[in-house]
This record gives structure tokens, C-alpha cells and sequence, in this order.
């Protein structure tokens, strides 16, 4: 059984105009020990995925369908006070300001010290003892005298480790980081996602990395899970994904990254941009951009099908013939 | 400071010659009297030396805080220099007024980073574009210059009709066409270009580079790029100039500091590009981070984290040198030739942010 279980997730904000759906019927599986990256550019809806996983979806938005099992176990019916045991203990979260998720009036090692404490049954002085080692894991050099400073001593590359070890310090099984490399500098976002690497590899840690950037998943994912539109239009390995991909969104938006290399005269470019939830065309939400269009792209939905070693939801992959 | 030129082929159109700028960070004057303490400036931009050839683009790169952005504003005039001097197709334009004199300023445009920002929500986009026209008198008639605007947003990819929308109707990729529109709109000869694609998705980006490669060819224009993304930077640029806590560390046509970085840390940013083709490799990244630029290491402000450093790193300041192939670089182990092996900065012994990954 997968570590994580998502069947059919819907995310739904109720507005004025009516209720939008920003993640539609997406359904995918952790396995223990595996990185799932999920990428898609601003609105696709992956940063809601995650959320929904953690149970922290801002309100209005609400689970509007679907499960979310843990070891097989529902999370995406828990009332608030169960899930606030859930989270921390069994999914640790990572976003993308270590600013944000730090509280600037308390030390670092009083933070560290509460997470560990509120999730496992230990003396303060042992969890200060383990917080000073989680310091020390995540590379944070005089681990014994940061322990007692603040946030803002710290500079962005140390602050965004504090977080990890914040993630990680009840030892979860599961973590969710939403960006966490993107406020960072090129040379530091090295450094945290090789962190994030070892430090979940060691623990046998899954993770989720939500992403816009196709060259974190690159060195980080397992698998990759490819999101437009609040739908999931392709899922498979990495290398697959990333070097053969089988949907024309995904094969679109890798020949729009542009690359060290040889200089082209032009960038692969996919005309358009995505639709807002308002107003996501009826059948495949790619048809208007998509250069293979046909026309029962306009009129049914792909479901996701096996294709190759991953998945696609494409109507080219359905049978269908143009 | 070495000033070569960095094309043999006429004269350049933008010539920056020994550029700083400088912010006080002091305390208040209370505190500083009765605590102590001294003033202390930021070097921004420390003596920067660039030129830029017509029809080519030079791009800065570096990580925040480098001084890239600073670079932009004083060259544009949107803040004033401490030192040195801009020269735009010979005339020096560093210690004008704002806005003058107007016959350069009309030839020099800048495109900012967030079209979200840079686009004033409660003009309509015609009005937005027509700006620039009606400040410097190029349309003599209504007609005239809504036609002109029509042209405009028709060569960006938009539709006349958009020119009576407001920019909240439009998505970013639209923005950025309009402020596009805007900035080439006085016809100008050289645009900077202030990370105009960060705020994009990548999608998108494509389609704005793309576009902006065209109007180089179509208009011949030159440009300034600053980015601190080098895979866009190698689709734009002639020339990369490589900044380090407000100064340039390495000068290079583009192809040429892909192929044979010189600097150490051109080649620490290099590795730092994640290989799209070869997923899963593990990567020995360099330790450390950009220092705090009140205070920068003396001599070399690279040395911390320079797996070449020696004595002489450390209390002298290298200046640019000519290398072959046009290659400028100020690196005293470049220089003694201590840097011809491949290297990979790596985490030095000597800097206290050390960090074991």
C-alpha cells in the first residue's frame, strides 16, 4: 500500500460567480521513501494540492470531493484538533519564505523544542539535546549557539535549513515543501535541495516538492506529476516525463525552458496562457493552446490512461482518432 | 581601471566607465553620537567598467543583492551615480537631471520586472502606451497618435481593441507585452531590460524573449538584460557580464563564458544550473552565501568562498584583465594561471558559513 493515497481530490472556492474548482478530480499515490514532484506554472493548482494533503487550505477553499488516505487511513475528514496531531508528527510542511513560517519573537531552539515536544514524549532537556542535532544535520555550523538566537540572525539559505529541521524534527513520514527553494539564490538553492535529498533518503521520508521549476524536479523528484488547469495532465517517472513527455502540454513546456547550450533563434513557445478558473474551456482544458488539437479535444475530457511507463490524460492517447 | 573596448567594430552605444554607487547606512546621528559608531556605505556598485556594442545585448547576471539592478537605474538616471560616468553614443549623461537631456533620454526605454507593478491600474492601456508620446511631442494629432498606439500593441501581439482595456483585464505575459509597447513606443535605440521575465511562467516566457529577439533584429535595437537566470541570459546575450557584490568579476561574449568560464565564480553559478537532461545526478554544491554587503571580505570579495584563494586574494583587489577571445576576467589566479585546472568552488576551510551538506 502507497504512504500516501490522493483518489479524485477536488478543491473547490465558493465566490460570487459561483463555485470555482481549483483542483479537478486529481488522484495520485506516495510511495514510502519517494520524492513526488508536482509542477505547473501559477494557477494550476499544485500549491492547493498540497495544501489540501496538510489540511491547511485557506478558507473559503474547502476538500469539495474525493480522499486523502495516510497508511490508508482518511485525513481529509479529520476534524481540525485531530489533524493538528496529524501534521507536524506524521506530515511535515515547507514553504517557500522561511521568513514566514518562522516566528520572529521566539529563539529557534525554542521552536525546534515545541514541535518536538508537542509530538513526542520527551524531557526538555532531550529535546534540546535532539534540536541542537537537527541544527547540526541540516548543516547549521555552532549548531549549540544558534540554538539560542532568532530568525533574523540568520541569513535566507540558514533560515529555509531552520525550517527543515522544523519539518523534520517529529520525524514525519511525509513532507510537503511548496517551493522552498524559490526565494533562495541560484547558489543556495543548490545546497537546500541537496539537503532535502539526503535528509529524506536517510529517514526514508517521502516527499512532495511542489515547483514551478522544472530544474528542481530535474534533480530532485522520483516521479513528477504534471498539473494544468487544476487536472493533472501527465504522471510518470522523472526521466520520462522530463525527456519523452507524452502530453503536448508537457512536451510544450519543456521546449519553452530555455537551456545552457547551443543558442536557437527561438524558444519552442506555447501561445496563450492558461485559463483562469472562470472560464476553463469544456473538454480538454489545454485545447486553445494545445498545437494538436482536434476536434474531440473541444468536446470530451481525457482521463488519465497509461501510457508508457507513466500516465497521460490526452485524448492522443485515448483512441480517439483526429 | 582597464577600459578595452570589447568590440573592435565602431564605437559603442552605451560606454560605463568607472561606475559606483554608494548608500550611506549610518545610524541616526543621535546614536552615532552617543553610542559611537562610524559612517558606513554600502558599495553598491564599486567602479564597474561596460560597454555595450549597437544591435548587441550585454547581460548582467548575478545573485541579489550584486548591485545588477543599481546598474540599471543609473544608467537609466532614476538615481544618481557617486562616481564615474555613462556615456550614450559619446555624450555623458551621468550628471544630467532627471529626464535630461531629452534627446538621449528618448532614445534610452526600460522594461521593469513586474508588469504588475510598472502599469498604472487606473489608465487605459491606450493611455499607458501614448504616455511616452505625449511627453516628448512625437504625435502631432489625437488620430495620429492613436494610430500610432494601434501599431504598437498590434507589433507586441495584441489587439488594437485592447487599448481600451485596463491592465487588470490582461494576464502577466499581456502586461509585459504592453509595457513593451510602452517602451518601444518613442522609438528608442537601447532598452534596459530589468528581469522582465521573472514574474512569468515559463510558458510565457518564452513567448516575451521570443518577442524580444525579433524587435532586436526588426529595430536593431541594443540592449541591457539583467537576470539572475543564466539559461535565459545564453538565449539573449552577446556579452554576459558576471557581477559579485558590486563589481564585475568576469566580461565574456556569451558562447565563450559558457564554454570557458574563467572566474571561479562564473563557474560556481554555472554548476549551479540544473541539468533538465540528466535528472537525479548528485551534486556537490558550493558551501556558503553572498556576503553582508556593508561589510565585504577585503581584497577579493570572492576569496571566502574561493577554493583558489591565497595571500594575495585576500588583501588585493584583482582589477579586469584581457584574456584571449575577448574574455575579460579579474581574478588573480586566473591571472597566474592558478585557475587552468576545472574547478568546482568548494566549501573552503576558511569561511565561517561553512555548511556540510
Amino acid at each position: 500500500m502507497a504512504l500516501l493515497e490522493v483518489e479524485n481530490l477536488k478543491v473547490e472556492f465558493p465566490t460570487r460567480k459561483g463555485v470555482l474548482t481549483a483542483v479537478d478530480n486529481v488522484s495520485f499515490n506516495v510511495e514510502q521513501g519517494e520524492i513526488l514532484g508536482v509542477v505547473g506554472e501559477s494557477g494550476a493548482g499544485k500549491s492547493m494540492t498540497g495544501a489540501a494533503v496538510i489540511g491547511l487550505l485557506e478558507p473559503p477553499g474547502r476538500i469539495g470531493g474525493g480522499q486523502i488516505r495516510l497508511d490508508g487511513k482518511r485525513i481529509d475528514n479529520l476534524s481540525p484538533d485531530e489533524m493538528r496531531k496529524v501534521r507536524g508528527r506524521h506530515i511535515g510542511a515547507i514553504f517557500q519564505d522561511p521568513l514566514t513560517s518562522l516566528n520572529p519573537l521566539f529563539t529557534v531552539g525554542e521552536q525546534l523544542v515545541e514541535t518536538i515536544r508537542t509530538h513526542l514524549p520527551m524531557s526538555a532537556a532531550e529535546a534540546r539535546k535532539r534540536a541542537i542535532g537537527w541544527l547540526a544535520e541540516v548543516g547549521i555550523p555552532a549548531p549549540d549557539r544558534r540554538f539560542d538566537q532568532y530568525p533574523h540572525q540568520f541569513s535566507g539559505g540558514m533560515r529555509q535549513r531552520v525550517v527543515i529541521a522544523l519539518a523534520l524534527c517529529a520525524e514525519p513520514r511525509l513532507i510537503i515543501a511548496d517551493e522552498p527553494t524559490t526565494a533562495l539564490d541560484v547558489s543556495v538553492q543548490a545546497q537546500i535541495i541537496a539537503l532535502l535529498k539526503r535528509v529524506c533518503r536517510e529517514r526514508n521520508a517521502a516527499a512532495i516538492l511542489v515547483t514551478h521549476d522544472m530544474g528542481v524536479i530535474a534533480e530532485t523528484a522520483d516521479r513528477v506529476a504534471v498539473m494544468y488547469a487544476g487536472r493533472l495532465a501527465e504522471i510518470g517517472p522523472v526521466a520520462h516525463v522530463l525527456q519523452k513527455p507524452s502530453h503536448p502540454y508537457t512536451a510544450g513546456l519543456m521546449g519553452s525552458i530555455p537551456r545552457v547550450g547551443p543558442r536557437p533563434e527561438r524558444l519552442i513557445q506555447i501561445e496563450g496562457s492558461m485559463p483562469r478558473l472562470t472560464d476553463i474551456p469544456t473538454g480538454c482544458a489545454f485545447n486553445p493552446r494545445c498545437p494538436k488539437v482536434f476536434a474531440e479535444c473541444h468536446r470530451v475530457r481525457p482521463e488519465l490512461r497509461p501510457v508508457a511507463d507513466g500516465a497521460a490524460a490526452c485524448l492522443l492517447y485515448e483512441g480517439v482518432t483526429p | 581601471m582597464n577600459a578595452a573596448p570589447i568590440a573592435g567594430t565602431g564605437q559603442p552605444l552605451l560606454q560605463v566607465k568607472g561606475l559606483k554607487k554608494h548608500f550611506a547606512m549610518a545610524k541616526p546621528f543621535l546614536n552615532r553620537l552617543l553610542e559611537g559608531g562610524e559612517q558606513q556605505t554600502v558599495k553598491a556598485v564599486d567602479g564597474l567598467d561596460l560597454e555595450i556594442p549597437r544591435g548587441q545585448t550585454l547581460s548582467l547576471v548575478g545573485e541579489s543583492g550584486c548591485g545588477k539592478s543599481t546598474v540599471a537605474r543609473l544608467i537609466m538616471g532614476l538615481s544618481n551615480p557617486s562616481g564615474g560616468s555613462i556615456l550614450f553614443d559619446g555624450a555623458d549623461i551621468s550628471r544630467a537631471p532627471a529626464g535630461q537631456p531629452a534627446d538621449i533620454r528618448r532614445r534610452m526605454q526600460m522594461i521593469f520586472q513586474d508588469p504588475y507593478a510598472s502599469l498604472n491600474p487606473r489608465w487605459r492601456v491606450a493611455d499607458i502606451i501614448a504616455e511616452p508620446l505625449r511627453t516628448y511631442g512625437m504625435c502631432a494629432s489625437r488620430q495620429d497618435e492613436r494610430r500610432e498606439v494601434d501599431r504598437l500593441l498590434e507589433f507586441v501581439g495584441l489587439n488594437a481593441r485592447d487599448g481600451d482595456k485596463f491592465p487588470h483585464e490582461f494576464s502577466g505575459g499581456q502586461r509585459q507585452r504592453i509595457s513593451i509597447a510602452r517602451a518601444i513606443s518613442t522609438k528608442p535605440e537601447f532598452l534596459v531590460c530589468d528581469e522582465p521575465t521573472s514574474a512569468l511562467d515559463v510558458s510565457v516566457q518564452a513567448q516575451i524573449l521570443n518577442l524580444m529577439r525579433e524587435m532586436q533584429r526588426e529595430l536593431g535595437l541594443t540592449y541591457l538584460f539583467i537576470s539572475h537566470d543564466l539559461a535565459v541570459v545564453n538565449f539573449m546575450s552577446d556579452w554576459i557580464g558576471v557581477m559579485y557584490l558590486g563589481r564585475l568579476v568576469e566580461v565574456s561574449p556569451a558562447a565563450e563564458l559558457f564554454a570557458n568560464p574563467q572566474h571561479p565564480y562564473t563557474r560556481l553559478l554555472l554548476d549551479t544550473i540544473p541539468d533538465l537532461g540528466m535528472s537525479k545526478r548528485d551534486r556537490q554544491p558550493a558551501a556558503g552565501e553572498v556576503p553582508n554587503p556593508i561589510n565585504p571580505p577585503p581584497g577579493c570579495h570572492f576569496h571566502p568562498r574561493c577554493a583558489l584563494a591565497n595571500e594575495r586574494c585576500r588583501s588585493e583587489a584583482p582589477v579586469l584583465r584581457m584574456y584571449d577571445g575577448g574574455v575579460r576576467a579579474s581574478c588573480h589566479a586566473v591571472e597566474e594561471g592558478r585557475a587552468i585546472e576545472p574547478i568546482v568552488a568548494q566549501a573552503s576551510a576558511v569561511h565561517p558559513l561553512r555548511a556540510a551538506v
